[in-house]
């Protein structure tokens, strides 16, 4: 793809030395700060921004963190609750949106938006004060007082996960389903036989989406969450207000190996279906 | 597609979990603090809902006024600087040769998974006082006075090496804006650009228009959907943003959405950060108004 030879043509953008020197010096923008970060956490020196050599000490003193430990498997938590949650609303929401004529269908179809659009601000005190004023119940065992948390991420991740899955349903055939009920398939079993495999990719795309969704918020669940339920985000917020230290980055550098990964699975799993597929 | 009638129970079965769940974790706590917007504080805790538009008075007062501005201001350029930044790498990747056209989508959007807060995180730490942007400054500094000082121009660096104050002030709350939200316009950009027939750019040029006249005149307006979207997807956000305001900003970059914070926590006025949170989300619709008006009007142009 970098053949040698006559100048670019008029139309050959991506040979221009500008054009790629502006594309690189993004990437550097938008990575360096990243890899710093990751590279500092094994940096054997607690202030000094120079390199004193390799250690895993900030490691081991993150994992011994207690409060730091539970905001991390909080989220954890959190995150893999409020994916079951959303994809199970946003894959029927789906459905629905792709079967049925209703009145009020239009509303029904902005009113999911909303979440996608309204700054999340807004959002976050909102879910505060309606957690206040309704006397959400406080001090439940562990999981469930995390439930409020879990409630306003399914609320803003379930849209998501509809819009993934109806982009995979628009190219589904009903005619499969309606060869399969001909041939004697009851309408569950047409469901989890023909509809539901279809499904699958986008239920899985749009999980991922709503679990790095979860893994990312951090607005929301500060207006949320009591002093007894930090997320990671949340309370790396509070190391951070209290001066960083390489401890929050290599707490940090775990959550991105994460999210890196999921996003990475996605992606695969997004990728235009190969023939027959 | 059928009417619900059909299969009522299976359409109830689809639609219900979902629109109820919204409705107790959206709708109801939105219009919740619509309502208390229109309320008074009459103790530490309670409200009593007069219908009163104090709030949104209060709310107005030169003082916040001020600050409301400052957010659209630094989110309008925040935007702008997005734009320029992310328009030249939309075009790089749409003319890209298609191999290699997946990795460089995949580098736009990883630091978009990645945690905001790690990413502001990581700016604070770029920009600091002593951090790495000084620290690589000095290192020029130093190399340039080790060239000049034996041919006797050591005095045009001065004495000492005076670190830039790029940390706590409305420029730093721009390059975490511009930082944080880069790739949300990168990618509408890119999926217009994707879509644009090349064929017009020849058509363009062969006619004998310039490069930076096709580009004005060809690429752009339709590349419009695109930006609107891209603005949109910068703008909304930024102008609500806390986060990067109250890491990176100074005393003088408190933005809306901190006022709104410190309303709802500290300053425990639910009623005035109510009508704020509202005055916010007006912003936000009356955008995306625009918006569908402008998309409106493309579709009619084209």
């Amino acid at each position: 793809m970098l053949r040698r030879g006559p100048p670019p043509g008029p139309l050959d953008y991506s040979r221009r030395w500008w054009l790629r020197a502006w594309l690189a010096l993004t990437f550097v923008f938008l990575y360096a700060p990243i890899a710093i970060l990751v590279l500092f956490s094994f940096n054997d020196s607690r202030r000094n921004i120079v390199w004193q050599g390799f250690t895993l000490d900030y490691y081991v003193k993150a994992a011994n963190n207690v409060s730091l430990l539970e905001a991390f498997s909080n989220s954890l938590v959190i995150a893999a609750l409020s994916t079951v949650i959303s994809v199970v609303l946003g894959g029927l929401l789906a459905l629905a949106l792709y079967r049925f004529r209703f009145p009020g269908r239009p509303a029904v179809e902005a009113a999911n938006q909303l979440p996608i659009v309204v700054p999340e601000i807004c959002m976050g005190v909102a879910l505060l004060v309606f957690f206040a004023e309704v006397g959400w119940p406080r001090g439940l065992p562990w999981p469930l007082s995390l439930s409020n948390i879990v409630a306003g991420h399914v609320a803003f991740s379930f849209p998501f996960v509809a819009v993934v899955v109806r982009a995979r349903l628009a190219g589904f055939d009903r005619a499969q389903e309606e060869a399969s009920r001909d041939l004697g398939a009851s309408e569950w079993q047409t469901f989890r036989r023909v509809t539901l495999p279809y499904m699958r990719p986008g239920l899985i795309a749009g999980g991922l989406l709503a679990m790095t969704l979860s893994l990312d918020d951090f607005v929301i669940t500060f207006f949320t969450s009591g002093p007894d339920t930090l997320t990671f985000p949340v309370k790396v917020y509070s190391m951070v207000r209290f001066g960083a230290t390489p401890e929050v980055n290599a707490a940090s550098t775990v959550l991105i190996a994460i999210t890196i990964a999921l996003t990475v699975v996605a992606m695969r799993l997004q990728a235009p279906p190969k023939a027959g597929g | 597609m059928q009417s619900w009638r059909e299969q009522p129970a299976a359409f109830f079965v689809f639609i219900l979990p979902a629109t109820l769940w919204l409705l107790a974790f959206f709708l109801i706590p939105l219009a919740l603090i619509w309502v208390i917007s229109f309320g008074e504080r009459v103790g530490p805790v309670d409200i009593a809902f007069t219908w009163t538009s104090a709030n949104y008075l209060d709310a107005l007062d030169p003082l916040y006024l001020k600050l409301f501005w400052r957010s659209l201001w630094i989110a309008a350029v925040a935007t702008a600087v997005v734009l320029v930044v992310a328009f030249p790498v939309a075009f790089a990747i749409a003319f890209a040769p298609p191999r290699a056209k997946p990795l460089l989508l995949l580098l736009v959007v990883l630091p978009f998974w990645t945690n905001m807060l790690i990413r502001t995180y990581a700016m604070l730490a770029v920009l600091r006082g002593n951090g790495y942007l000084n620290w690589t400054l000095e290192g020029l500094w130093e190399a340039t006075r080790l060239l000049l000082t034996p041919i006797g121009l050591g005095w045009l660096t001065g004495e000492r090496f005076v670190p830039l104050e790029l940390l706590y002030n409305n420029t730093a709350v721009v390059f975490g804006i511009v930082y944080v939200y880069l790739p949300f316009m990168v990618l509408p950009l890119y999926a217009s650009l994707e879509r644009l027939d090349r064929s017009l750019l020849e058509a363009s040029l062969d006619l004998g228009a310039s490069q930076l006249r096709t580009f004005l005149a060809v690429v752009v307006p339709m590349a419009r959907p695109g930006i609107v979207s891209g603005l949109m997807l910068v703008f909304i956000p930024a102008i609500g943003t806390f986060l990067i305001s109250d890491l990176l900003g100074g005393p003088d970059s408190q933005l809306l959405g901190n006022i709104i914070e410190r309303q709802f926590k500290a300053a425990n006025n639910w009623p005035l950060g109510a009508a704020m949170s509202f005055l916010l989300l007006y912003v936000a619709f009356a955008l995306l108004l625009v918006r569908a008006w402008l998309g409106a009007r493309g579709l009619r142009d084209a």
